[in-house]
């Protein structure tokens, strides 16, 4: 299964090598003709400011947003997640969201670096994940139609941070980071149903 | 009172400040331009261009350099200044050795220490401890053994150190060639060659192995000092940089807006020469640069 990694900023190398460990195989994608080989789409953490820009500029996002509306999976982390909500709080006014999944989320709701961390995420229908947020955003509304797989304890109590809305996934830690490949492998076993 | 002030979240379980956390967003860095800013209306500007996160400082290198006299860290109410104009990483420079002007730092919220050369150091034997602070440190290098000895002291980034204020990219060139060119020499390296190469390099042992195993640093190696041009972004990331520090080649350019925006392009697309040749058309007049031969101070000889 062709997996692209949208490349124009982040930490593109990480999503690559999960994806080749559970099996996929990763296309990186840059250009608006690298979406026409892949059966889905990851996007990763990054900036989300500049990726937003780089997708416009680069023709990407007109592409991957009428490939979405034809019902292209993604699974988006941290700024990846961001790109994927219905509704952003906390960006800038101009900033792109696909809106593919029916989530409000603040960026960096979590703090700033120095209150970035890892801990123990409980996930459905797999054993403890270890978890890395980094300036993580806070879903602060999920719509009744998405499936919340695991929360923690965020400033405003238990926060959502891996959502299910049916082929998309997002979390809004980073499961490229931490070497265990289980929530990648969810994704890519809600393909092939 | 500014919300950063306040702990994101108070389980005692979630663990701040690990290895992992802080390499973590270097990690997001990548393929990204950070920019020198000495204003909150530069930081928005380099925001507006793409940049993945902004240096605050009082003097872009190129004014340090001119002016001489002792550089240190910028005045907080300034760092706090760019810090609210902007929603991306804010990263700000402490004196090498210096481990109060880094309290300060982290206190303020930054995301990212810089212990810069380019600021006058504050010790003539030690680097700060970095392992004993919870914001992420950034260190520049010439070569691997200085790459190490920083990743030893806790650093979660290096980048090259080049000529900062310069406008010239040739001592970054040389650094990642130096790097870069002595990680695959190592990589070839039997185990008994492997202590003749920590010894060599003046690195611990296990850090050498790291290396010579994975074939890169244990950290992000971004590129620093002397870039002018999406062209000289493209030339570093080619050779193997993860990505770029601009400091004084976007705000002493003739148009700051456009230029900044071009080399994130060019740092996006390094492999893609008709992109770089389409964002480098009509940018005006860049810095103007420096011969290195004919410098009084090298910053690049600080630190070791």
């Amino acid at each position: 299964m062709k997996v692209g990694v949208l490349a124009l900023q982040g930490d593109v190398r990480e999503h690559r090598a999960a994806l080749l460990e559970a099996g996929a195989d990763p296309v990186e994608v840059r250009r608006p003709d690298d979406l026409s080989a892949v059966d889905a789409i990851v996007l990763p953490g990054g900036e989300s400011t500049t990726l937003s820009m780089l997708l416009e500029s680069s023709g990407v996002g007109d592409a991957l947003s009428a490939s979405l509306a034809e019902g292209l999976p993604a699974f988006g982390t941290c700024a990846g997640m961001i790109l994927l909500a219905r509704q952003v709080v906390g960006g800038r006014p101009d900033q792109r969201s696909f809106g593919v999944v029916d989530i409000t989320v603040r960026r960096n709701g979590f703090g700033r670096q120095v209150q970035s961390f890892e801990c123990d995420l409980a996930v459905e229908g797999t054993g403890p994940v270890r978890a890395v947020f980094i300036r993580a955003p806070v879903v602060e509304r999920v719509g009744p139609d998405v499936e919340v797989l695991a929360t923690v304890d965020g400033p405003g109590g238990p926060t959502p941070v891996l959502c299910r809305q049916g082929p998309h996934v997002v979390s809004s830690f980073h499961p490229e980071l931490s070497g265990d490949r289980r929530i990648h492998e969810l994704f890519l076993s809600g393909l092939r149903h | 009172m500014a919300p950063e002030a306040q702990p994101g979240t108070a389980n005692p379980e979630h663990a701040r400040g690990t290895a992992r956390v802080k390499r973590g967003l270097a990690e997001m860095l990548r393929g990204g331009v950070i920019m020198d800013v000495v204003t909150a209306e530069q930081a928005k500007i380099a925001e507006d261009a793409g940049a993945v996160a902004v240096m605050a400082l009082e003097r872009v290198p190129a004014d340090i350099r001119r002016d001489g006299g002792v550089a240190r860290m910028s005045d907080p109410a300034l760092i706090e200044g760019i810090q609210q104009a902007v929603t991306i990483p804010v990263m700000a420079k402490a004196r090498i050795g210096h481990f109060a002007e880094a309290q300060v730092l982290e206190s303020l919220g930054v995301d990212y220490v810089d212990e810069s050369e380019v600021l006058t150091p504050a010790d003539e034997a030690h680097h700060i401890d970095k392992w004993a602070f919870t914001v992420p440190f950034v260190c520049g290098a010439t070569n691997l053994g200085e790459a190490l000895r920083r990743v030893s002291e806790g650093a979660a980034m290096i980048r090259s150190k080049g000529e900062a204020g310069t406008g010239n990219i040739v001592e970054a060139v040389r650094h990642l060639r130096s790097i870069l060119g002595d990680i695959r020499r190592l990589t070839q390296a039997d185990s008994a060659e492997r202590y003749g190469w920590a010894k060599e390099l003046r690195a611990p042992i296990g850090l050498v192995e790291e290396v010579a195993e994975a074939g890169c640093l244990p950290v992000p190696l971004f590129c620093a000092g002397g870039i002018a041009t999406p062209a000289d972004a493209s030339l570093v990331m080619q050779l193997g940089a993860e990505a770029v520090f601009v400091g004084s080649g976007i705000f002493k350019s003739e148009d700051p807006a456009r230029r900044a925006r071009a080399i994130v392009e060019a740092t996006t697309h390094f492999r893609d020469p008709a992109i770089v040749a389409k964002v480098s058309k009509g940018l005006g007049t860049a810095m103007p640069g420096l011969e290195v031969d004919g410098l009084e101070v090298k910053l690049a000889d600080r630190g070791w």
